[in-house]
């Protein structure tokens, strides 16, 4: 298992996986904008989605879990 | 003169127009959105109207709401400040429309230039030298890929509707042209919803100059002599001077003389009236037309503080049909100045830094201004732009501002979230930066932490 988190302050943009779906390390998961950027949250490594822990458009601290691997 | 204005902007700018437009005795009216209700702008105006939830189409976007709040408060202009609506001839034909002042150049001016293929056509036909490209936006990678070999390589690809530099990349041969078009184009959709990119000449280490531009209703246009911002990252400005290290002491005069002249003719080209920012770049000896800002620009300080012109007052006073009764004779540089936009964003990672500003205590002394949107206690949201500030340091000359630049950014505390205040401070003190010898690929190579 492995919490990937929002490295930055922002608000979720997009979502790019579903729950089930296989990845591999360096894949986008998430986009957080902020502050007119847009972040791509990255897999640190390969596995499955057990987990999406944000919605689009929603505000995410730095920190919090947005997507949970197996 | 207008009696009230309405400012349809937030933090920084709108603090300093309405501080202007007070001093003129005109009565004032804020717009803000929930996220900003605590921003000392709110507090300052004269009147204040909540306009909308926190993201910028539902507030600071939100043109018919923004007229309905002028409206209400009985407005007769409305002051756009710089992004947001202020590059919209929409915006100021809705204004116009609905019986209020646009407090910016003529709608049509800002559509002609909103178009860079058609702006660089209107102005390469006034005698205005461009950057070798294309004359209209490409259909297909193949035209592309002949267009690039015709300009000469490496070309740039950019979004014809766009702006901040978004969607732009080099091809540097063949086999990268048709990529480099594909990903352009996807990122013209998605960011402007329109498909057009056209290709450039790209020079590797080009300055980036500009020349400010102020003209009235009545045919009288001069210019308020340029600004230097080749410090930038990623085709954002990071640092503005003026004057130009390039032009210092009277050197490269004629150079300097025919791009001022190119300036004024780009803006006639265009029907150009209150004040906006005509963007050269600068190469092998030449200076190549790149676009017209039509808008006041995020560094105007430094030409006012430098040449005594008093740019958002003649933007209210020609926006009201006075005359502008600056010669082009009065306009004459005193010194040196240099603006340094503070970012909320780590100077490492240029990661964006949003929280509270718990300590926040600003550098003072002799020559150093800031013009800031936030207070000590403020938080500042990841809604918006990541410039919070700018530090404006002025001096007799470009060492002395240079000094008191370092001085000033060594002793600037911010608590709370991370700034480029570091990165600043590496620039001011690059050996290359004080000497003057400044492209627009300085941050890539210099100023390393």
């Amino acid at each position: 298992m492995a919490d990937v988190l929002a490295h930055i302050t922002g608000t979720v943009w997009k979502i790019e996986v579903k729950v089930g779906q296989s990845v591999s390390a360096g894949d986008t998961l998430v986009i957080i904008e902020s502050m007119k950027m847009e972040m791509p949250v990255e897999a640190p490594q390969g596995g499955t989605v057990a987990e999406i822990r944000c919605a689009e458009a929603q505000p995410v601290n730095e920190g919090d879990v947005l997507v949970v691997l197996r | 003169m207008f009696k009230k204005l309405l400012i349809a902007n937030r933090a920084e700018i709108a603090r300093r127009i309405n501080a202007v437009a007070q001093k003129m005795q005109i009565s004032t009216v804020a717009i803000y959105s929930d996220a900003d209700r605590d921003l000392p702008f709110v507090r300052e105006a004269d009147e204040a109207i909540r306009i909308g939830p926190a993201p910028a189409r539902e507030s600071y976007l939100n043109a018919a709401a923004i007229l309905d709040a002028a409206k209400k408060t009985g407005a007769e202009a409305i002051h756009p400040g710089y992004g947001f609506l202020s590059e919209s001839g929409e915006f100021a034909r809705a204004c116009r429309a609905s019986g209020l002042v646009f407090v910016g150049p003529p709608a049509d001016a800002m559509t002609r230039m909103k178009d860079k293929s058609e702006a660089r056509r209107i102005v390469s036909a006034a005698g205005v030298p461009v950057v070798p490209g294309t004359e209209s936006t490409l259909p297909t990678a193949s035209a592309a890929a002949e267009e690039a070999e015709r300009i000469g390589f490496p070309v740039l690809c950019k979004a014809a509707g766009g702006g901040g530099g978004i969607g732009m990349a080099v091809a540097r041969n063949l086999a990268e042209v048709e990529k480099v078009f594909r990903q352009c184009t996807d990122r013209a959709r998605a960011a402007f919803g329109r498909e057009g990119v056209y290709l450039e000449r790209y020079f590797e280490s080009p300055r980036h100059i500009e020349v400010q531009i102020l003209g009235d209703h009545h045919g009288h246009l001069i210019h308020g002599l340029e600004r230097e911002c080749s410090i930038q990252r990623r085709h954002q400005k990071v640092l503005e001077e003026a004057p130009s290290p390039l032009f210092a002491g009277g050197a490269n005069a004629q150079l300097s003389s025919e791009m001022l002249q190119a300036a004024l003719t780009a803006a006639r080209a265009f029907g150009y009236a209150n004040a906006g920012t005509v963007e050269f770049l600068v190469a092998e000896g030449a200076f190549y037309f790149i676009e017209m800002n039509v808008r006041l620009q995020v560094e105007h300080p430094i030409t006012e503080l430098t040449t005594g012109l008093d740019l958002i007052g003649w933007q209210l006073r020609i926006a009201a049909g006075e005359a502008l009764a600056v010669k082009q004779s009065d306009v004459v540089r005193r010194g040196a100045a240099i603006e340094f936009r503070i970012y909320a964003e780590d100077p490492v990672r240029f990661l964006p830094s949003p929280g509270t500003l718990v300590r926040w205590s600003p550098p003072e002394g002799e020559g150093v201004r800031l013009d800031s949107g936030y207070e000590q206690s403020n938080v500042v949201t990841p809604h918006y732009d990541p410039m919070i500030a700018k530090l404006i340091v002025s001096g007799s000359t470009r060492a002395e501002a240079i000094e008191r630049s370092t001085r000033a950014l060594s002793s600037f505390a911010v608590e709370g979230i991370k700034t480029n205040i570091p990165l600043h401070l590496r620039i001011v003190q690059d050996p290359a930066f004080r000497s003057g010898a400044v492209d627009t690929s300085f941050l890539e190579h210099r100023a390393k932490p």
